[in-house]
């Protein structure tokens, strides 16, 4: 075997992709678990909480803030905001009941002597079921729209090659990424105990965005190889393909990574795991369209290439 | 596009306005309202409302549904004005039913606006006096008893029935008209009722008050109908959007009305700012190391990028679909950053691998773009299919990521593409 052959061995990405399906599953098996498990620790943004009116004898300065804050901490109550209004301060936190709040409000009343609490209210979600219900519908439409125009698009590929399995396997990546953040942040939530809140449906659906747009610069080249040398060897086309992109593909992902760093390093605290669930799905975007989405393709080609034959045989 | 140098002129011409909109304050240009970025609660602050739900005439295990569709129909009323991330919230008091409404850059006027009132359209008939209940005239919405006599029937045509509702103006007079487009049920119920009515009076009742109460002509069978009332254009297109978004199922009263602070400081903002320039340094330098020249060429197209998505986040501040800039708002876009040099990276590659084929420097330029193509546009337009689903069906925040995410994907189509290419093609022509 001369060195090349060797060099081309290495790189057979389709040759072992059930080596990189179970990769996929390593990382989706647990985190799905989790999901079903303990769920995804939903902030006050999903869940509702509570809202208290302070008020004080003149108007609230920066520091009169901090020391809500710090107050509330020390009672091991979770906020959600402090936002302060001429005299009031309006806090929202995780539900309080009656003896936390009458805690806070003397532990307050040892700072300022002029607080007051005008109003002590239930509060509902900021993102209801409506809001979520509404997002969830969308993907879906986007996602069938999305497998459509694909069929549309690639429907030049000869045959046997069909242009649908392509917009199913880059829509199976899409649930690949998004499952992998989800799972991800249901880990977290338990272990480290990271809420999800409106910034991680923003989140989510730009790993969405992001997906399908990575895979489709390798299907682009698929459907351009399999133009020019036909379908007849359709796993060594595949593979040739993935390989001819890989660095373009990882490229791509670079610059966006090197953003998302940029701003794990210097964005602050509040966006802080909005940026590691992004960098998350990044990821899992890259590996999912050179090491999943194109893999299927070749999965389902030869699954219904046997299923052919099979029936062949059954006539004959 | 065949004239690189005509487009090259019109890049400058686009990077010269977008400089002077982005310039904080440029004295000679005097806006009639000066241009600036909407920013959201976290960055701006904005007004807090707390409405009191009237509860009476619910039934105590539906009260909580109700206040929910209190929300939801004031969510899809800010939706209509294009106000962009607002906190709707439900809240239940002591033992009153609460809806908390903050919306950023709006002032406390504004916002009642937006909010507006309860909107129930009813339809209203004179009954024949042999079926006369004798009911006490505080059971009338007002001016019913003037108009009908005490022999008013409320008819089962309602806000519920409508389909759509629009502005217009009268042919004769020109004064602002609200017209009604029903539902094809709501359609025969309006039918029924104009054909028992020929030659009487018909009331349309708004908010527990005549609105206008005219004689039906003859029967009508479209569906079609206008309300007349003494409309401003404002008034009307109000009346419009609160119909269109649904009415409120209970009427609610105002309890309180503050202006509310930034709730992060401006330190946060800055932070963000400064990763955002970091990362635009970083790939930058990322790509002029990766593709030299071209690399170059790409970075002048990125920050033209820049220039463009923010003059259009200004400009949006004047138009009904304001982008509102929030913390995480501005870290998309920062993002999009990252996402914006995608497609120079697939043009400059497939120039790469072109030259290596053995072809010409100027083949392979257009052979690069030309082949890179296929890949961008399919890419580009499942991120644009995503967005303009997402924006129609989206509510809040959703909405306001669907629209930042396609104008970044639509400027930096442009940019990494005819920008990048034109500069390319005069520099080695």
């Amino acid at each position: 075997m001369s060195a090349q052959d060797e060099k081309k061995k290495s790189m057979d990405i389709i040759g072992r992709k059930n080596w990189f399906f179970a990769i996929s599953l390593f990382v989706l098996i647990p985190g799905t678990i989790a999901l079903l498990v303990w769920g995804l620790n939903l902030s006050i943004d999903f869940t509702g909480g509570s809202r208290l009116t302070l008020s004080f004898n003149n108007t609230v300065i920066n520091n009169q803030v901090q020391v809500v804050d710090r107050v509330l901490r020390e009672t091991k109550i979770k906020i959600a905001s402090i936002e302060k209004s001429n005299k009031l301060i309006f806090v929202r936190t995780s539900p309080m009941d009656q003896n936390q709040n009458n805690k806070f409000i003397s532990d307050l009343s040892k700072e300022f002597r002029d607080v007051k609490e005008q109003e002590f209210e239930t509060i509902g979600p900021v993102i209801g079921q409506e809001t979520t219900l509404n997002a969830l519908k969308a993907v879906g439409i986007a996602s069938i729209l999305i497998i459509l125009y694909i069929t549309w698009s690639f429907r030049q590929v000869p045959k046997p090659a069909s242009s649908v399995k392509f917009g199913v396997c880059a829509i199976i990546a899409l649930i690949h990424d998004v499952l992998v953040v989800v799972g991800v942040f249901a880990i977290l939530g338990h272990f480290l105990k990271v809420e999800v809140g409106s910034l991680f449906v923003t989140a989510i659906l730009t790993v969405i965005g992001f997906s399908v747009h990575d895979t489709i610069v390798v299907f682009d080249r698929i459907r351009e190889n399999l133009k020019k040398m036909g379908s007849s060897n359709f796993s060594k086309t595949v593979n040739e393909s993935i390989i001819q992109t890989i660095a373009r593909s990882l490229n791509t992902s670079l610059t966006v990574v090197l953003v998302l760093i940029a701003l794990l390093l210097f964005g602050g605290e509040s966006i802080r795991w909005f940026v590691i669930a992004l960098l998350i799905g990044i990821i899992s975007g890259t590996y999912s369209s050179i090491f999943n989405a194109s893999p299927l393709l070749v999965l389902w080609h030869e699954l219904s290439n046997k299923t052919k034959e099979i029936k062949k045989q059954e006539i004959l | 596009m065949k004239s690189p140098r005509l487009l090259f002129f019109f890049i400058i011409f686009l990077t010269i306005a977008a400089a002077i909109i982005n310039l904080p304050s440029f004295g000679i240009l005097s806006f009639t309202k000066p241009l600036s970025f909407k920013q959201g609660l976290d960055l701006a602050g904005g007004t807090s409302l707390t409405l009191k739900a009237d509860m009476k005439d619910i039934l105590e295990i539906q009260r909580g549904k109700a206040l929910e569709a209190v929300k939801t129909v004031i969510e899809r009323r800010t939706n209509y004005f294009g106000v962009s991330e607002p906190i709707v919230q439900t809240a239940i008091g002591r033992d009153d039913y609460r809806v908390i409404v903050e919306l950023p850059g709006v002032d406390i006027n504004q916002a009642k606006n937006i909010i507006g009132t309860t909107a129930q359209l009813s339809f209203w008939e004179s009954q024949g006096a042999e079926n006369a209940k004798t009911a006490s005239p505080s059971a009338y919405p007002l001016g019913v008893i003037e108009v009908l006599g005490l022999n008013a029937k409320k008819t089962n045509l309602s806000g519920r029935d409508l389909q759509d509702t629009s502005v217009g103006f009268d042919i004769n007079t020109g004064k602002p008209q609200v017209q009604l487009k029903f539902t094809s049920e709501g359609a025969k119920k309006f039918a029924d009722i104009t054909q028992r009515n020929v030659n009487k009076i018909v009331a349309i009742v708004l908010d527990e008050q005549v609105l206008e109460a005219p004689r039906v002509n003859q029967e009508i069978l479209t569906g079609d109908a206008v309300i007349t009332g003494g409309f401003t254009t404002q008034s009307a297109k109000q009346l419009s959007r609160s119909l269109n978004a649904g009415a409120l199922p209970v009427p609610l009263t105002y309890l309180q009305q503050h202006g509310v602070d930034a709730t992060l400081g401006s330190a946060s903002l800055l932070k963000s700012l400064f990763a955002g320039g970091a990362g635009v340094v970083i790939i930058i330098i990322f790509m002029i190391v990766l593709y030299g020249r071209l690399g170059i060429i790409a970075s002048i197209a990125l920050i033209l990028y820049v220039l463009f998505v923010l003059s259009i986040f200004k400009l949006s501040s004047i138009t009904s679909y304001a982008i509102t800039l929030t913390l995480s708002g501005i870290a998309g876009f920062i993002l999009s950053i990252g996402m914006a040099v995608d497609a120079n990276i697939l043009i400059f590659e497939r120039m790469k691998e072109e030259k290596r084929l053995g072809r010409l420097w100027h083949e392979s330029l257009e052979l690069g773009f030309s082949r890179a193509w296929t890949s961008i546009r399919d890419s580009n337009v499942s991120s644009l299919i995503t967005s303009v689903v997402l924006y129609q069906y989206g509510t809040g925040a959703v909405r306001g990521f669907a629209l930042t995410l396609a104008i970044g994907v639509l400027i930096s189509m442009f940019s990494a593409i005819v920008v990048t290419r034109t500069l390319l093609r005069l520099i080695y022509r």
